[in-house]
């Protein structure tokens, strides 16, 4: 399995020459970096270099990064190997000061997943958009015919634009809806619910009534638990 | 002389051929499609984002409920993602009860096609056999997890709990006499393994049932032959997979070219379609329900021989075992944590892929340390093949829309998500 991977991995960098990245991943996958300008010139490469041949486009999202490793709880670690303790981050001041942001231009991700069925075999393409507040990439259209469907719902959650889509409109939510869905700084019961309005006769929108609620902490721990040296003696 | 303009029709949301809620707007001329704009979404639970805000055992059952005709192939695909990351091998009889499930979901999936399809095209019959079958394998959902659709059974690091010794049987009521009762035990009298066996036997002459009422039936034919043909480079083009694909020819199925869990050591084949038809895209299907049964048949054979854990022992993504916790207090420990704040899975990204009923289902998980998913993305077979609904029904009559959505086997829970 390793020996295919590292034959993928010289391949593309062979064929890219320097146009891409490889960043780290699981020793099963391979995932490069491109920058977005260069972003068809590569799609065209790998779907056309015979050692690559990566016809199928299986899937485009966004990942947004604005939360990475931001935590509710914070831990210091007691042990090795049992639970470290957490603790409630103090109370907020009166104004809540707004989560650190990313650097610049590494908010939002475009992760292009690409299947070759001629040589079977599967590469992960990431994209940074480099503007946060109005991201931008190239449509893949022309290059795969499956990537219309997924930009637009790329487009839709997380409101991330695509030059020269045929057809970029909204595809998952609501007409008329306001927002992107799936950006971490959207709430999650969202900002509008609708009912039915007796005396208008008609469905109308109005803001959330219920409070949104942390049921569990999101909590890191980096307490080399699944480090095999480390296991617990099993019990009786 | 009057202007003659492309007439426009509205199609569902509620409509019995859409096969859930799905409004498709057509641009007719006269009888002949010249565009279909497919508007979805109106099933979308934002079941991503929902999982970004839960510990990740606590996201499996809203798996089931993407693609709810293939309950267990959904979990399949989220476990293994995170089993990825947490860099976990399941036990062997864990892997081999899943690969069953696998195929006795993949009857289900595509029994319910099956009888669909064939409903949207006007035949009854097939509808009705096709759900006494299911209804067996509903009861093995049942009897395994003590529910008949949305299991949860799969859990990170194995499954829940190992087969029952007992098939749950039927009782004489004032509806049902002792007799009926009676006949529909017959089959129960054994474990779990024996009735999915003694099912694997029957069924394949069940499939021969279907295939006497539909595959050299005119009108059948006269209404999937030369329907919505794709050719393979458009196939790929367009991001098909499972049997959209191999209806067109192309031998690509993950269980052979990328085996998961044990299925390199399954003996079974891959049909292939040649004209990409929705005539071939059916026999490719009625296909795999005996390779599935063929599957099923190993599965069984394997699991009576070799007993053994279904779980992994890493006590920190599993809930220990009751007795364990009675005596122990580090597993009572455990036992609090894991159902109080869950597991955490170490920092990256995986991309884990099965060869679910429909098609390739994905799941795209990337993790930042926490004990919930940073961001989860699942890619629907159903969303890539209905996106190419615009071009499979264009030049076609509007009888034959409803034979396209057929053949794509669209669930719009996992289309919408």
């Amino acid at each position: 399995m390793s020996e295919h991977i590292e034959a993928l991995a010289r391949h593309v960098e062979a064929q890219l020459q320097g146009r891409a990245t490889r960043v780290a991943s699981l020793a099963t996958e391979v995932t490069i970096e491109v920058a977005s300008a260069a972003l068809l010139d590569v799609a065209r490469t790998l779907r056309d270099a015979p050692e690559l041949k990566f016809e199928v486009l299986i899937d485009v999202t966004v990942v947004d990064y604005s939360q990475f490793r931001l935590e509710t709880w914070q831990t210091h670690s007691a042990t090795d190997t049992g639970f470290s303790r957490a603790r409630i981050q103090p109370a907020p001041a009166e104004e809540p000061t707004p989560p650190p942001r990313p650097a610049a231009g590494s908010r939002f991700a475009v992760v292009y997943h690409l299947l070759s069925v001629s040589n079977n075999q599967r590469l992960r393409v990431r994209v940074k958009c480099e503007d946060e507040d109005e991201p931008v990439v190239d449509s893949v259209v022309d290059i795969w015919a499956s990537a219309n469907w997924f930009e637009r719902e790329a487009f839709d959650l997380f409101g991330v634009f695509f030059r020269d889509h045929p057809d970029l409109r909204r595809i998952l939510t609501d007409y008329g809806f306001i927002g992107h869905p799936f950006r971490k700084d959207f709430p999650l019961i969202g900002n509008v619910e609708v009912r039915y309005d007796a005396e208008r006769k008609r469905v109308v929108y109005q803001p959330v009534s219920i409070e949104p609620r942390v049921l569990v902490p999101r909590v890191i721990r980096d307490d080399n638990r699944y480090n095999p040296a480390l296991k617990d003696a099993p019990s009786k | 002389m009057s202007e003659i303009r492309n007439y426009t029709m509205n199609f569902g949301p509620q409509h019995p051929a859409a096969h859930g809620v799905m409004r498709l707007v057509l641009e007719m001329d006269g009888e002949v499609i010249q565009k279909a704009d497919p508007h979805i979404g109106l099933l979308h639970r934002g079941t991503e984002k929902l999982a970004e805000s839960k510990p990740y055992n606590q996201s499996i059952g809203y798996m089931d409920r993407l693609d709810y005709t293939s309950m267990m192939c959904n979990e399949h695909a989220y476990v293994m993602a995170i089993e990825n990351l947490l860099g976990v091998t399941i036990p062997e009889r864990a892997q081999y009860i899943r690969v069953m499930f696998d195929e006795v979901t993949r009857i289900l999936n595509h029994l319910i096609w099956l009888g669909a399809h064939a409903l949207d095209i006007g035949a009854m019959t097939v509808f009705l056999l096709a759900f006494k079958e299911r209804e067996e394998l509903m009861d093995v959902y049942e009897a395994v997890s003590g529910t008949r659709m949305h299991a949860t059974y799969y859990r990170p690091g194995g499954v829940h709990r190992d087969l029952p010794d007992t098939m749950p049987r039927y009782q004489a009521s004032k509806w049902r006499s002792q007799k009926d009762a009676d006949r529909f035990n017959a089959a129960r009298n054994g474990t779990m393994l024996d009735f999915i066996g003694a099912f694997a036997e029957r069924f394949p002459k069940s499939v021969d049932d279907y295939e006497t009422l539909l595959t050299d039936n005119r009108i059948w034919k006269q209404r999937t032959v030369n329907i919505g043909v794709v050719s393979p480079e458009r196939a790929l083009q367009l991001g098909f997979s499972g049997p959209m694909l191999r209806g067109s020819g192309i031998a690509w199925d993950l269980r052979k070219k990328q085996p998961y869990e044990v299925y390199d050591r399954m003996d079974f084949d891959i049909p292939v379609g040649v004209n990409g038809d929705c005539y071939d895209r059916y026999l490719v299907r009625i296909e795999e329900l005996r390779q599935s049964t063929r599957i099923i048949r190993q599965c069984v054979e394997w699991l009576k021989g070799n007993p053994g854990p279904v779980m992994v022992a890493e006590r920190k993504i599993r809930p220990p075992r009751r007795e364990e916790m009675k005596e122990d207090m580090e597993s009572l420990i455990h036992h609090f944590k894991f159902f109080t704040e869950g597991y955490c899975v170490p920092e990256g990204e995986t991309y884990a892929a099965i060869e679910a009923p429909k098609g390739e289902l994905g799941v795209y998980l990337v993790s930042d340390g926490a004990n919930k998913p940073y961001r989860l993305k699942v890619r629907a077979p159903g969303f890539a093949h209905l996106g190419a609904l615009d071009e499979m029904v264009r030049g076609h009559m509007l009888a034959d829309v409803v034979a396209v959505i057929g053949t794509q086997d669209i669930v719009f829970g996992e289309v919408d998500r």
